[in-house]
């Protein structure tokens, strides 16, 4: 019966200097997905239940990370989808991405240190009512590492605790950030929770023979929940 | 028409490029208190009426040059005959 199910179509957008596109698309396919690569210069978005901006180094970091995909012509339609209710998950650079395009709350700063950091990353999941958390357990611990040099995640003390009140903290470092970010905050949603984005990388921990395979727990949700995404007629 | 556009850490917001650069002039000797790291983004514009290229930058700032949740910005025109 497998050969009949529908598989969940979520679109995993390049742009200049993406660099986990492909191992994005490796793990959703990997979890049931079936991967749609988009370009960063396509203005539609192809008919999908979710839309992934990877990691890596969009438009070379000029100016702030993320700042410039701003003017990615397909951004127009992420947005749009967004707030249509689509699901959208930003992963490092994506987070960036959307932070910057205004899509979630906060902006990433360069690391504390100063210092590129590339390890296995203890984190708690603070919320399991999520689209990208429905797997998890509550309180869970995960560990997925991160890799980069601007994730220190900064809101004023107004703006998180706006963030705080509305429970959109979903994933936390556990013990010490590795980045210096407020609240030792590793992920947050928008208000609806339709728009994820978190600095450690799921894509690079489903595998067992990469140490941890708890990125699932994340890329699995999402999966699952692109799948009834793409079942409801109204996403057209 | 030339412009400047400064765009700075605002008060308040920490600068860990600024306290490495700070450390470091300390150890070549200078006596530093502070330092803050910014950046410097010059513009050659078409317009030629101050005031419009004034409301232009203003944009090009809040849309893109500047962060506004943690960067200033300050906007120096220069005339060029």
């Amino acid at each position: 019966m497998t050969a009949h199910e529908p598989k969940p179509k979520v679109a995993v957008v390049t742009f200049p200097g993406s660099n986990d596109d492909k191992d994005a698309a490796l793990a959703l396919a990997q979890l049931g997905a079936e991967v749609v690569p988009v370009w960063h210069a396509e203005e539609a978005l192809p008919d999908v239940g979710a839309v992934v901006l990877p990691g890596g180094f969009s438009y070379g970091d000029y100016l702030r990370a993320g700042a410039l995909a701003l003017i990615a012509p397909v951004m127009t339609s992420v947005r749009a989808f967004a707030d249509e209710g689509g699901l959208v998950l930003g992963i490092c650079n994506g987070f960036q991405v959307l932070c910057e395009a205004g899509l979630l709350p906060g902006v990433l700063r360069p690391n504390r240190s100063l210092t590129f950091v590339c390890r296995d990353t203890p984190l708690t999941v603070e919320r399991t009512d999520t689209p990208f958390t429905s797997r998890c357990r509550p309180a869970q611990q995960l560990t997925i590492p991160v890799k980069h040099g601007e994730g220190c995640y900064f809101v004023d003390e107004e703006l998180l605790a706006e963030l705080e009140a509305s429970d959109q903290v979903v994933l936390r470092y556990e013990g010490d950030s590795p980045n210096g970010s407020v609240a030792r905050i590793a992920g947050v949603v928008n208000v609806d929770a339709n728009v994820l984005g978190l600095l450690p990388h799921p894509l690079h921990a489903v595998d067992p023979v990469t140490g941890s395979s708890h990125g699932a727990f994340v890329l699995g949700s999402l999966v699952d929940a692109a799948l009834h995404a793409v079942a409801q007629p109204a996403s057209v | 028409m030339k412009a400047t556009v400064l765009v700075r850490p605002k008060p308040g917001i920490l600068d860990p490029q600024g306290e490495a650069v700070q450390g470091s002039l300390q150890q070549l000797g200078f006596a530093v208190d502070a330092a803050r790291v910014g950046r410097v983004v010059d513009l050659e514009l078409r317009d030629a009426d101050r005031g419009e290229a004034r409301a232009k930058l203003e944009r090009m700032c809040e849309q893109l040059l500047a962060n506004p949740l943690i960067e200033s910005y300050e906007i120096q025109l220069v005339e060029d005959g």
